[in-house]
């Protein structure tokens, strides 16, 4: 009896070895492929042009050159990046503002209409926005706005179904006793909302404006369709996919333009990336 | 059931105020823009001259165009590869990393995090990797003495594109299903040993039925993503005159509307393109009843 349950004891350590190896094999594995083209694109963006087909992953001789000549002969790219910051601030106010309220509105109070108002507001999840895209540059071409940056970010200013859907699930975890015996007290509904329940949900708010940021920084059809096709006047995106035809080949350069692309992105993850990923679980959930 | 508090007083106007954004982006962004696209769709607007009324001609040129058919089976065909791609991997990363408690934060973080940072980016990145003459692929191929593959070729390019994206898709669904795995209760597991069920059972018996929500969700995001894809196709197919050597629908209409201003022709393919996604998820409706197990 002992010497059976001693074998099976011996046998579970090993198979729980042998599991533990194909997980830590798995691991790295996943960590080559992911890291892989990030290590790829700095390294390159360090060596010289005569360098850049060596194959090597460590660059030697090492260079800042891809990066000085960023700002030299490719001056615009200052004017990209400011262009990026300002349509991604602004439109992840709006997105953080204006869904923060619709959330609120739709988890905490009873009014006529509710359901039916949020389950129309989600089915426009499924609409393509290419649909939508075409409409909307004809009314933004007639207000005379295409051309400037004000269409990539005034909409952001209008809610939308993920951001309220999100706060929406954040809201409702919030323990309700809190808006009904402030209610008690007599605060108002505005009150309970800037009180209560906004403090409360900075983790949901900030996990919101992070990925609005971010999806706005990267995105490229609007910016494409809105924005001349003018390195200065463009986003950092398009300037990208501009630099791409206009410096072919030129990949150690190229990889020094990602870099920089990418480098905003990364910070905001090195700082925020327990919200940024609590945050992306929280739609998926429930 | 989930308590709600009255309105009373002046509450009903801030309540309106609340959601006044809202509604201001339903109807005009979302509900009107629709409207807008069906009335587009049957005239023949380039943003200059004035609209003519031209009936059912945009519908019947996409079909009659062969163009429109490549496309969509373009746009098809790199659905039926990337949406099982991108759900097996993201749930398989999920499974090894709910498992693993050692580093669980950091390797979740390093998996994740492609899918933040900027498609055009790493595109433009794959691009290189993919290069026929010198990129990494090829010299990895040349070094053991394989003959270098044109990874950007027709036989090929469907593959590569569909790498590159779910390789830039994968953080995203791992986090929901990582979501999903560790709500599941662990004296649910515990019972089950008790009972000496192995470990392909337990998966099959119980994890599985309590991931399901979160499966379907994911199915019908990465679904809505994958006909919409545009960013990867853009960077990594555009050609010297900006067609594409894999063209799929959106970019299709990204070129009718926005380069040559038939915004007629453009909408009437968007439609098409949204009737194609909503047939797509009402059939996932259909079968969500069978597959998806609520229960809490």
């Amino acid at each position: 009896m002992t010497n059976r349950t001693k074998s099976s004891w011996l046998n579970e350590v090993f198979f729980t070895l042998k599991t533990q190896v194909w997980v830590w094999v798995a691991l790295v594995a996943g960590l080559v492929v992911t890291a892989g083209p990030f290590l790829w694109m700095v390294s390159t963006s360090f060596k010289f042009p005569a360098q850049q087909f060596d194959g090597s992953l460590l660059p030697w001789p090492i260079t800042l050159n891809n990066y000085i000549r960023l700002f030299t002969s490719a001056p615009y790219l200052l004017a990209e990046v400011y262009n990026s910051l300002e349509v991604s601030v602004l439109s992840t106010v709006g997105q953080v503002l204006t869904c923060a309220m619709a959330g609120f509105a739709f988890s905490v109070f009873q009014f006529r209409g509710r359901n039916f108002l949020f389950g129309v507001l989600l089915l426009t999840l499924v609409i393509p926005p290419q649909v939508t895209l075409i409409p909307n540059f004809i009314i933004f071409s007639h207000l005379g706005l295409i051309g400037t940056k004000i269409p990539l970010w005034i909409v952001s200013f209008l809610g939308g179904a993920f951001g309220t859907f999100l706060l929406r699930q954040y809201f409702a975890s919030i323990p309700f006793e809190l808006a009904e015996a402030a209610r008690m007290d007599g605060a108002s509904l505005m009150r309970i909302f800037v009180r209560i329940y906004f403090p409360l949900s900075k983790p949901a708010l900030s996990a919101l404006a992070i990925l609005t940021f971010t999806g706005s920084w990267n995105e490229l059809i609007r910016p494409l369709v809105y924005l001349p096709s003018n390195q200065k006047l463009t986003t950092l995106t398009v300037g990208l996919s501009l630099y791409q035809a206009q410096y072919s080949g030129q990949w150690s350069f190229l990889m020094a333009c990602a870099v920089i692309s990418i480098l905003p992105i990364l910070l905001v993850f090195l700082v925020a990336q327990k919200q940024i990923i609590e945050g992306s679980a929280l739609t998926g959930i429930k | 059931m989930v308590d709600r508090l009255r309105l009373k007083g002046t509450d009903s106007w801030w309540m309106f105020l609340l959601l006044l954004p809202t509604l201001v982006g339903i109807l005009l962004g979302t509900v009107g823009s629709l409207l807008a696209s069906v009335a587009i769709s049957f005239t023949n607007w380039n943003n200059v001259q004035p609209a003519q009324w031209v009936g059912w001609k945009n519908y019947i040129d996409s079909f009659t165009d062969p163009r429109f058919g490549d496309t969509l089976l373009n746009t098809l065909k790199f659905a039926g590869l990337y949406i099982p791609a991108s759900i097996i991997a993201a749930l398989t990363a999920a499974l090894i990393l709910n498992g693993h408690a050692k580093g669980r934060g950091f390797f979740r973080a390093a998996f994740f995090f492609p899918s933040l940072t900027s498609s055009v980016a790493v595109a433009l990145v794959f691009s290189w990797i993919y290069s026929l003459d010198n990129g990494i692929l090829n010299q990895i191929l040349t070094f053991f003495g394989a003959p270098a593959v044109n990874w950007m070729g027709k036989e090929n390019i469907l593959f590569s594109v569909t790498i590159a994206n779910v390789w830039g898709a994968v953080g995203e669904g791992m986090i929901i299903f990582l979501a999903a795995l560790q709500a599941v209760p662990a004296t649910y597991y515990e019972a089950a040993r008790m009972e000496g069920a192995g470990k392909f059972h337990i998966f099959r018996r119980i994890t599985f039925p309590l991931i399901t929500p979160a499966l379907f969700f994911q199915i019908v995001i990465v679904t809505v993503n994958a006909l919409q894809a545009f960013e990867y196709i853009y960077m990594l197919t555009r050609r010297t005159q900006g067609e594409s050597s894999m063209a799929t629908v959106v970019y299709l209409i990204y070129r009718n509307g926005f380069r040559w201003f038939n915004m007629g022709l453009a909408s009437a393919q968007a439609v098409l393109l949204a009737v194609v996604i909503i047939l797509f998820m009402v059939a996932y409706f259909r079968v969500e009843k069978k597959l998806v197990v609520y229960d809490k």
